[in-house]
């Protein structure tokens, strides 16, 4: 058994034994799903934009993702306060296998809240385009998880307390989400908000995500994926850096 | 087998480590004494590669911690001043991911965790939850944990704060009983004079950053011509009481603490 397996086991076994947390965490999605959804569905089909539920759900699933997959990261100033992360730094094993296992843990977990979410959402109404399609729009939840758990991680790796969240939470991650098309198609915007949402990576994920799970499209896949997986490298190389510069 | 020379730590302006020169050999046990704030936990940081030194060289078992920290780290097991467990997970999780970071086979794994858990006497509740644990229970297992893969070396820093005098020298006669079958040397900090004169071969005592003596408790009360050790300490340490300042660790802890109430 190897140090990055038994680390990413850690995150699960301790997401699954959190029941308030994967309750607490589902609350959100499935508001914003039932409010939007059910609430602009009738004015969405009016005005000629089809069902907003088909629309809405691939959204809401990435948001869920994203939370998760960010707050994995972040989580690692209790493991600090807790000294667990000393624990890991003392034992013979490179920083480099401990932020592997960390993230592929947390991008796990924010995964599996995924599933949970879109499972939810098809219980309330949305329906898959094609079945086919499912393990690859699966992969693209997966390579979403993998790059915001890394942003947390960088976010996690700089903060030394949990006073900067606020403002990591008002000043990021809800407008990374906002910006993202998640609750509104990006046809037809004012320009300046073109420009913020093409600069949000989580736009290239929801429309990914969106065209596997529902058939239509924004950006095109070739440019979703390309930048994806780009800023994913990039994220995940820099949040290693950034996790062997911490000291203790 | 630990040896440090003309080590320096500095933070910014503050030196925290100034300049000390010391040597440990092979089956030795240390005590580490000084006030608070004197570089006691510093100087351990540095030993345990978790902080590099500003200037001055360390060998630890013959390697540098700083250039070949994978062969120190194999060497030695620690236990914190702080707690360092996975307060969600089980009290033999805690160990499990221990032993499997430390590469000790699957075999023997088992053998060593149920042995140590049995020692501590917390075998009967290895599969609860470690926050259920009163703080003697979690330094018990913390100091299991830090024996599983049998290091060469054993650093405690103020192992044995908040313990009960029973658990004191239960814990303090197996690790005498380690360093004496298995040649485990042991380099500790404590408060605790009296801990320090029964189980050290010899005693070091820094203040400000610097070794202010050295010698066994015998050696250091003849030189300060005091009949105890914490008499001898305070004439070489002084009588101001020393602060330390809060980090940004103390106010989370503090946030912490306040959250779960």
């Amino acid at each position: 058994m190897s140090a990055i397996y038994i680390l990413w086991l850690r995150q699960i076994k301790r997401y699954l034994r959190s029941k308030a947390r994967i309750v607490g965490s589902l609350g959100q999605p499935l508001l914003f799903f039932a409010a939007l959804g059910f609430g602009f569905g009738p004015i969405y089909e009016k005005a000629g934009g089809g069902n907003y539920l088909e629309f809405l759900a691939p959204g809401i699933i990435a948001m869920s993702i994203m939370f998760t997959a960010v707050f994995s990261g972040i989580e690692m100033i209790w493991d600090r306060q807790f000294g667990f992360l000393k624990e890991t730094f003392v034992a013979p094993v490179s920083r480099l296998r401990i932020v592997i296992g960390r993230t592929l843990g947390g991008a796990t977990v924010a995964m599996l809240q995924g599933i949970v979410v879109l499972i939810l959402t098809t219980i309330a109404g949305f329906r898959l385009d094609n079945y086919w399609a499912l393990p690859l729009a699966l992969l693209m939840m997966f390579i979403v998880a993998l790059l915001f758990t890394a942003l947390g991680t960088c976010i996690g790796s700089v903060l030394e307390d949990m006073q900067g969240f606020q403002l990591i939470s008002n000043f990021l991650i809800m407008p990374i989400f906002f910006l993202s098309g998640a609750l509104f198609p990006l046809q037809g915007l004012p320009k300046a908000m073109t420009i913020i949402a093409s600069a949000d990576p989580l736009a290239y994920g929801v429309d990914a995500m969106r065209y596997f799970l529902t058939g239509s499209i924004h950006f095109g896949l070739v440019l979703d994926l390309s930048i994806l997986f780009t800023i994913t490298a990039i994220l995940l190389a820099f949040s290693s850096y950034l996790f062997s510069k911490i000291e203790m | 087998m630990i040896k440090a020379t003309n080590l320096v730590k500095k933070f910014k302006d503050f030196v925290a480590v100034d300049d000390i020169s010391l040597k440990v050999n092979k089956g030795e046990i240390l005590a580490f004494l000084g006030p608070n704030g004197a570089g006691k936990t510093t100087t351990i940081k540095m030993f345990t590669t978790l902080l590099h030194p500003t200037s001055g060289e360390i060998l630890i078992n013959n390697a540098d911690p700083v250039k070949n920290s994978d062969a120190v780290r194999r060497s030695f097991g620690i236990i914190f001043q702080d707690p360092s467990l996975d307060e969600e997970l089980t009290a033999y999780e805690n160990m499990e991911i221990h032993a499997v970071l430390y590469g000790v086979k699957k075999t023997l794994r088992k053998q060593r965790i149920e042995h140590l858990l049995k020692f501590v006497e917390l075998w009967d509740r290895k599969d609860e939850l470690v926050k259920k644990f009163s703080g003697g229970m979690k330094r018990r297992l913390e100091i299991a944990r830090g024996l599983t893969h049998h290091p060469q070396i054993l650093f405690l820093d103020e192992p044995t704060l908040g313990l009960d005098p029973q658990t004191r020298n239960h814990i303090w006669e197996y690790i005498k009983k380690l360093n004496k079958e298995e040649k485990m040397t042991v380099f500790f900090s404590t408060h605790y004079m009296e801990e320090a004169e029964r189980v050290a071969d010899r005693i070091i005592i820094i203040d400000h950053g610097k070794i202010v003596g050295e010698g066994t408790a015998t050696e250091l009360k003849n030189q300060t011509k005091t009949d105890n050790l914490e008499d001898a300490f305070l004439a070489l340490t002084g009588r101001t009481i020393r602060d330390e300042d809060a980090t940004g660790m103390d106010r989370l802890r503090a946030a912490r603490r306040h959250w779960r109430h």
